[in-house]
């Protein structure tokens, strides 16, 4: 058996025994991630040796009897938006081509206090921008259930990774879906944190207002673990929130009988993928035959979610991404006649056509004359948003929903049809707007093909702890969460026995 | 795609002469249309009835986070430095900027 099959938890138990090394583990992932790299492109690279070398002085810390963190010896797969010191940090684009990180993002440094070892760089869409990778400067990701088709994004490559068995967990980052949507398509569990839970320092800024860190991992015990390590006040994260970090794991008991779940109205609209909504039905039987009790509730403004997000996440990003400029990092178009001449032709050299359209609209929102008819319009709908999941969970302790209206589709279908890809996050993007938590994780199955549906749990500002007793409580009960992708033969190889 | 005609026209050279972004003819029709569809969307805000609601700028209820205001000593500029498409003696070097 290859060990990335385990979970972290699993591993860490193997590991505090010593029926396993550091070194046994690294080597795995290295096997796995070589073996199925050629296919899968999760990453745009990786260091083996130095992994392999980290793992190695963990054992030998934990011969010498040292204390050791929870995640002491676990390689955790990261995302190209977060800065690793020494690394790469291209945000999938070429503008920032040659970058390598000076610094360490906060959630890097408690990821290595707790003794992980930060690997390689996850592919996704440029800037994080996208719901499929395709938007990457360096190629799509595939979706290890169906090759032809994509992983979901802009987290694509930090979903992929997992479900492919490369690494036991990753980070992405979600802006208005980029983690839930792609841990859904790829059939692994994925957190949002409420915004200001995790410290955002060291993140290169999408939508400053509605990026968040989190996690990838194979079940809910480790997006637990996962969570507990990452969050937490940062003094270089004004809006980090001085929260207590509460031992996330001790939250799973099981047990939710009497929890009010929320059923959204809203949230089952026509032209939603009929095998996905009976999946997702399916799964609220499941959770009412555990004791919840299922009420009704209704999130009147839910249509306005995307248009809001497209209007205030590229104000944002217009904003933002005005640092890559050619002068303090990344490529620089040759010979400008002045600086004007310069910002212009790196920019419209260095960023991919996504990028260029949301920096553009973004623009064109803030711009004279439209800002009030556009952007203020936007933030005073995002305030009724926010009031309609506040009312919403006075009636219930967590919303259940789809992550996602359909299930992963292929490479090429929507690439050309911006506001058509939009779509695919119109059950993620309000979560991000209202600043509140979401949890995907899996909850069937398509027939033909096979394909992995999500189930999304949403809780209150700083109601990790309730979303994730709802997530495991179903998980343990069904079991989606051990289904593994089978590789058509001859695709891709079968793991690796040593 | 039909646009809304009250939907009010996207100068896209405008826009990306403001937003520092080269674009060639084909970019500007290409970018223009999609734009164009994209804004047409997001008018069903027009919709909704926003009277004497404050806007949400951010989800956290927090206003001015301070700190000790201590000196510190900055770290080595010389990593910064070293992304820097040209650099001399510790600064960033661009093209020339007055006559």
């Amino acid at each position: 058996m290859n060990l990335t099959e385990l979970t972290i938890h699993e591993l860490s138990d193997r590991l505090a025994k010593k029926e396993i090394s550091a070194a046994e583990l690294a080597r795995d992932v290295v096997a796995r991630t070589e073996s199925v790299e050629p296919k899968l492109h999760a990453f745009l690279e990786w260091k083996g040796e130095e992994l392999l070398a980290a793992a190695r002085d963990m054992d030998e810390r934990r011969a010498r009897g040292e204390a050791l963190g929870p995640l002491a010896g676990i390689p955790v797969g990261i995302k190209d938006v977060l800065n690793v010191k020494g690394h790469t940090c291209r945000c999938g684009s070429k503008i920032l081509e040659g970058y390598g990180a000076p610094y360490d993002a906060t959630v890097i440094a408690k990821l290595r206090a707790a003794g992980a070892i930060p690997f390689g760089r996850l592919n996704m869409d440029e800037f994080a921008m996208g719901s499929s990778t395709e938007n990457s400067a360096f190629g799509v990701t595939h979706n290890p259930w169906d090759l032809e088709r994509i992983p979901g994004g802009s987290s694509g490559g930090s979903a992929a990774a997992v479900a492919a068995g490369e690494v036991p967990a990753t980070l992405g980052s979600d802006t208005g879906g980029s983690i839930r949507q792609p841990a859904s398509l790829c059939g692994v569990v994925g957190l949002k944190p409420t915004y200001g839970r995790v410290s955002r320092f060291g993140l290169v800024a999408f939508a400053s207002s509605l990026d968040q860190i989190g996690p990838f991992t194979k079940d809910v015990t480790d997006a637990a673990l996962m969570l507990g390590t990452i969050s937490g006040r940062d003094p270089n994260d004004s809006t980090s929130v001085p929260e207590p970090v509460p031992d996330y794991t001790k939250a799973l008991t099981g047990d939710v009988e009497g929890m009010k779940l929320g059923l959204p109205k809203e949230y089952f609209i026509p032209g939603m993928d009929k095998e996905v909504e009976a999946a997702v039905r399916a799964a609220v039987d499941k959770l009412a035959s555990l004791g919840a009790e299922i009420v009704e509730i209704s999130l009147p403004h839910s249509d306005y979610g995307l248009a809001v997000y497209y209007i205030i996440a590229t104000a944002e990003a217009s904003a933002n991404l005005a640092r890559f400029d050619g002068v303090r990092y990344g490529s620089r178009a040759k010979d400008a006649k002045d600086p004007i001449d310069m910002y212009g032709r790196t920019r419209g050299a260095g960023f991919g056509p996504e990028v260029t359209r949301r920096i553009i609209l973004g623009t064109y929102v803030l711009s004279s004359g439209y800002y009030d008819a556009y952007y203020l319009r936007a933030q005073k709908v995002r305030t009724l948003i926010r009031r309609d999941f506040m009312e919403a969970f006075k009636k219930c302790d967590a919303i259940v929903t789809p992550t996602t209206p359909s299930a992963a589709f292929k490479i090429g279908e929507k690439s050309e049809d911006p506001l058509t890809m939009y779509l695919s996050d119109i059950f993620t993007v309000n979560v991000n707007l209202a600043g509140i938590c979401g949890v995907s994780l899996p909850c069937g199955f398509t027939k033909q093909p096979k394909l992995p549906v999500g189930l999304q749990v949403l809780g209150k500002p700083f109601g990790e702890e309730t979303i994730l007793k709802v997530a495991h409580a179903y998980e343990q009960a069904t079991g989606w969460h051990k289904e593994r992708p089978h590789f058509p033969p001859g695709q891709l190889p079968l793991p690796t026995d040593e | 795609m039909s646009s809304d005609p009250q939907t009010p026209k996207i100068d896209v050279p405008y826009l990306a002469q403001l937003a520092r972004i080269s674009l060639n003819a084909e970019q500007v029709e290409k970018f223009g249309a999609q734009l164009q569809q994209i804004v047409s969307y997001v008018e069903k805000l027009k919709e909704v009835n926003i009277e004497g609601i404050e806007p949400t700028a951010h989800a956290t209820p927090m206003t001015n986070v301070f700190r000790a205001d201590e000196p510190r000593t900055p770290g080595d500029p010389a990593p910064f430095l070293k992304n820097a498409p040209q650099q001399v003696h510790n600064l960033f070097v661009v093209p020339k900027i007055v006559e």
